[in-house]
């Protein structure tokens, strides 16, 4: 299956894109994505445990199971204000 | 009524569009970019979001101050790109009947703002520049 993944502010920065598509396996979880996407590029690596997991616009556990044309992010600690 | 925009804030306008007969109060915050930042001088600020979802986030908040508070005249807006120093980076408009009800409400709204909707700063200086991250806490799930 196809998702989409939206990158921002030092993961956009790291990965040189704002957006990536992949194919994955079915059943891949949000966790097994990240994953995937630092064996891709370990300068990633230093986030996971900051950051926080989107899909389709909501905030989802790292457990959550992706279904085809998911939109997926990868959220830093926000600061806006 | 919850945008991300790139455009000059207004709170005055704002304000004006909460502005009711059955309220007796209206609470507005602006957020001002700082010149300095931990004993740093700051040349300028870049904002950006994740527009779908900071606004989904923004009427979460909404829909929470309308079951806190029972209030429903709630605006906000951030824009994104890039601030100068002293330029507005967000406006929160809330109208109450009473102004305990308006000012709490508005308070919940920013500090919650920091907290759930995907915005990030980017701190510009004269030696360099660094993505500003807030506290890392898991957001809870809906």
């Amino acid at each position: 299956m196809k998702v989409r993944v939206r990158l921002f502010a030092a993961l956009r920065e790291i990965v040189g894109q704002e957006e990536v598509e992949l194919e994955l396996a079915s059943g891949t979880t949000v966790s097994g994505l990240w994953e995937k996407l630092v064996s891709r590029n370990d300068r990633l690596a230093p986030y996971a445990k900051s950051i926080n997991f989107a899909v389709n616009h909501d905030f989802v556990s790292r457990e959550t199971q992706l279904a085809p044309d998911d939109e997926v992010a990868f959220l830093p600690p926000v600061s806006g204000g | 009524m919850f945008e991300i925009v790139q455009d000059i804030l207004d709170v005055r306008t704002l304000a004006l569009q909460v502005a009711s007969q059955s309220d007796g109060a209206i609470v507005t915050f602006s957020g001002i970019v700082r010149g300095t930042n931990q004993g740093k001088k700051v040349l300028f600020l870049e904002y950006e979001a994740y527009p779908e979802m900071a606004g989904k986030m923004m009427e979460r908040i909404g829909k929470e101050i309308l079951d806190t508070w029972g209030l429903s005249s709630v605006r906000m807006q951030h824009r994104v790109g890039r601030l100068n120093v002293g330029e507005t980076s967000v406006v929160i408009v809330v109208a109450a009947p009473h102004r305990d009800d308006a000012f709490a409400a508005c308070q919940y709204a920013i500090n919650r703002l920091k907290r759930i909707v995907p915005i990030w700063k980017k701190e510009v200086f004269e030696d360099g520049e660094v993505w500003v991250e807030g506290p890392v806490e898991t957001v809870e799930v809906p």
